[in-house]
């Protein structure tokens, strides 16, 4: 486990050098449905953990699959609320309300400003 | 007072979405519950997917109602290719807003859940897919994969149960597909949320041939066949076979039709077998059954009725030619179409496949008259039960088409010959048994009839000769050394001839004799007669001649006396 992390660090150690310093994007979308509590959860979740450890380097959208549901199947959701991570990648899911903060920003790969 | 209740019953009947599978229909009573859920479950590879899109297409194609396809397996592309195999052209269907395909993709190592959720997606895709094309029926292939992919059982267990609702409400004759758990009919318990109807599917390997069959295990409200349904997917698309010969209700009619042997028709009452009946002929190897076969085939091509000959031992050219050799030419009637002669071995399919192309291609040909030869050589892929099973099922196919039907069956030499393999003699409803007639060094064919329903028949052995001109039969002597034969017989003929020869003679000599001794006679008697004749004239003349002597002599003595003057 140990060695996968340093590994790991290693890797992204590399890819900071090769970007030249440059801040990595985030490209967001978030998939909800009309107004519901959930919905209105994630949005507010989401919204926060972004201007915490992300602030200034990403793009988020949010997608009202009611209005649009053949984005819905474009994007292969099937739960609500989904959050794809679009970039950087690899693709990633996240479903549900977003309570867990913690879990998202592992799950997304953010070094969490202390 | 029964017409009544039986008025209320047809009016509470469930409705029924005809699958328009063949078969299925006819075991469901119209096919699944309309406007509700149907389970369809089995292990991998037994035909849910194919089941389920036939529903669809047939649906679409045959009964006006869209459908959607919701596979959470096998990409559009995937469904496409599959279901061109069975003959179902998806991409035209899709191109008519007749068919709407969606692939749920549900990659786990991809999804990271946090906190709660629902499944609105899903439904929106549905709802969506559902208002594009104007759907009525759906497919949810399978939705248990959303286990493997979400990790919340609650939330997914909750968000079906709404699902199935949902679908309710809405009115979508609805096919979800599970597969089969160890101990459960689904890995998650889907019967638990669907409870209508559940339609069990099976793929079985027996003797390295494969049989498919269904069952319908469940179906509220509605009366359904309980048995397992052997089923087939071909190029034709899905078919079940229904044992339809539960009733015997077939109608039969008193039409005879001839064996193509006129010795044969005489021994059957003269008029040969009923039409519509089943005819069993057994016999040891090399008795000739199939030239009785092949006889009855060409009789029924001479009346210019279609034949279906079914040849298992055989290709088709070489019963042909084998036929020409006593003189019947069957190739005249396969050139006009009236004779078709299907030669295939019957290890290529399972018994069920067999049956049922079986069928396919007499509903194609539609033959008044249909030939297996010999039904026995399907026990090679199948258990005697099975194929009992199976020839029954095939022999009331054909009887509810009023077909005539001869069955040729292999008896191995050595057992009792009136034990068929196949037991399917309680079937038949004529039964002749060739045998070798074996005595004084040679074998000679004999033929008779064990039974032939409704007719009075000959008891009669008969010998049964092959001749360039077609089938003979002649009769057989019994003597103290048994049934004579072949050349016993002829030498027996032979002794009969030479009998009645001498008979003949004896008479005409006896006759002569009798004519011969007449003349005799009746010479005699004109002679006597003619001699009696001359001397009554001389008698006569004496007796005249004595008469007048008397008459002088009475004169005389009177004048005599009137002269003496005599007192008298």
């Amino acid at each position: 486990m140990a060695k996968k992390k340093d590994s790991e660090i290693a890797t992204e150690a590399f890819e900071k050098v090769l970007r030249g310093g440059q801040e990595q994007r985030y490209v967001l979308r978030l998939y909800v449905t009309g107004s519901t509590p959930k919905s209105a959860r994630a949005i507010r979740n989401l919204r926060r953990i972004c201007e915490e450890h992300l602030k200034g380097k990403y793009e988020l959208e949010v997608v009202d699959i009611y209005q649009q549901p053949e984005l819905a199947q474009e994007a292969d959701i099937i739960a609500t609320p989904t959050l794809v991570k679009k970039l950087p990648l690899p693709l990633r899911k996240f479903i549900g309300d977003l309570s867990d903060a913690d879990q998202v920003i592992k799950g997304m790969n953010i070094t969490p400003k202390s | 007072m029964l017409s009544g209740k039986e008025r209320t019953y047809v009016e509470h009947r469930l409705e029924k979405a005809p699958t328009g599978i063949r078969g299925f229909d006819e075991i469901t009573q119209g096919g699944l519950p309309k406007g509700r859920t149907a389970l369809v479950t089995g292990g991998p590879g037994t035909g849910k997917t194919m089941f389920a899109m036939e529903f669809l297409v047939k649906g679409a194609t045959e009964f006006g109602e869209p459908g959607v396809f919701v596979s959470f397996e096998e990409t559009a592309d995937e469904l496409i290719a599959n279901s061109a195999s069975l003959g179902l052209s998806l991409p035209e269907l899709c191109d008519a807003n007749l068919l709407y395909m969606d692939y749920v993709r549900v990659e786990r190592s991809e999804i990271e859940e946090s906190g709660e959720y629902d499944l609105e997606g899903l439904f929106i895709r549905l709802s969506h897919a559902i208002n594009t094309v104007g759907a009525r029926r759906l497919v949810l292939d399978t939705i248990e994969t959303l286990f493997s992919g979400l990790s919340n059982v609650s939330i997914l267990r909750a968000e079906l149960r709404r699902l199935f609702r949902w679908l309710k409400d809405k009115n979508i004759s609805t096919i979800v597909t599970g597969e089969r758990g160890a101990e459960s009919l689904t890995r998650e318990g889907l019967e638990e949320y669907v409870s209508d109807c559940v339609i069990l599917l099976d793929h079985r390997v027996t003797d390295q041939v494969s049989t498919r069959r269904l069952r319908v295990l469940k179906y509220r409200g509605s009366e359904h066949g309980t048995n397992e349904y052997p089923f087939l997917i071909s190029d034709r698309g899905f078919m079940v076979l229904p044992i339809t010969s539960v009733k015997l209700d077939y109608a039969v009619g008193e039409e005879r039709v001839s064996s193509g042997i006129p010795r044969l028709d005489a021994m059957l009452g003269g008029k040969g077998f009923y039409r519509g009946s089943l005819i069993l002929v057994s016999g040891t190897a090399g008795t000739g059954k199939t030239t009785v076969a092949a006889s009855f085939a060409d009789a029924a091509c001479r009346r210019g009725e279609k034949t279906m000959y079914f040849a298992f031992e055989e290709s088709a050219q070489q019963v042909v030619r084998n036929m020409r050799s006593i003189g019947l030419d069957l190739e005249q009637w396969t050139g006009k179409g009236i004779l078709k002669i299907v030669g295939q071995r019957p290890t290529i399919h399972g018994l069920e496949h067999h049956l049922m192309s079986m069928q396919f291609m007499i509903d194609d040909f539609r033959p008044t008259t249909v030939v297996v030869d010999p039904v026995t050589n399907l026990s090679q892929v199948g258990s005697l039960r099975d194929v009992r099973l199976m020839l029954s099922r095939l022999v009331d196919y054909l009887k509810a088409r009023n077909i005539t039907i001869l069955f040729t069956s292999l008896t191995q030499g050595g057992t009792d010959a009136e034990l068929t393999d196949v037991g399917i003699s309680s079937l038949a409803d004529s039964w002749m048994k060739l045998q070798n007639l074996e005595a004084g060094g040679e074998r000679n064919r004999g033929i008779s009839i064990l039974k032939s329903r409704g007719m009075s028949h000959s008891n009669q052995v008969r010998e049964f000769l092959l001749t360039d001109q077609g089938i003979d039969l002649v009769d057989t002597y019994t003597g103290p050394e048994g049934v004579l034969a072949g050349s016993a017989r002829v030498a027996r003929e032979d002794d009969e001839r030479a009998q009645e020869a001498a008979l003949r003679l004896e008479i005409e000599r006896l006759e002569e004799d009798r004519k011969k001794r007449r003349a005799l006679l009746e010479d005699q008697i004109t002679r006597l007669r003619s001699e009696y004749e001359s001397a009554e004239k001389e008698l006569e003349g004496r007796i005249r001649l004595e008469k007048l002597k008397m008459e002088t002599i009475f004169r005389k003595r009177k004048e005599m006396g009137t002269s003496r003057k005599a007192e008298t």
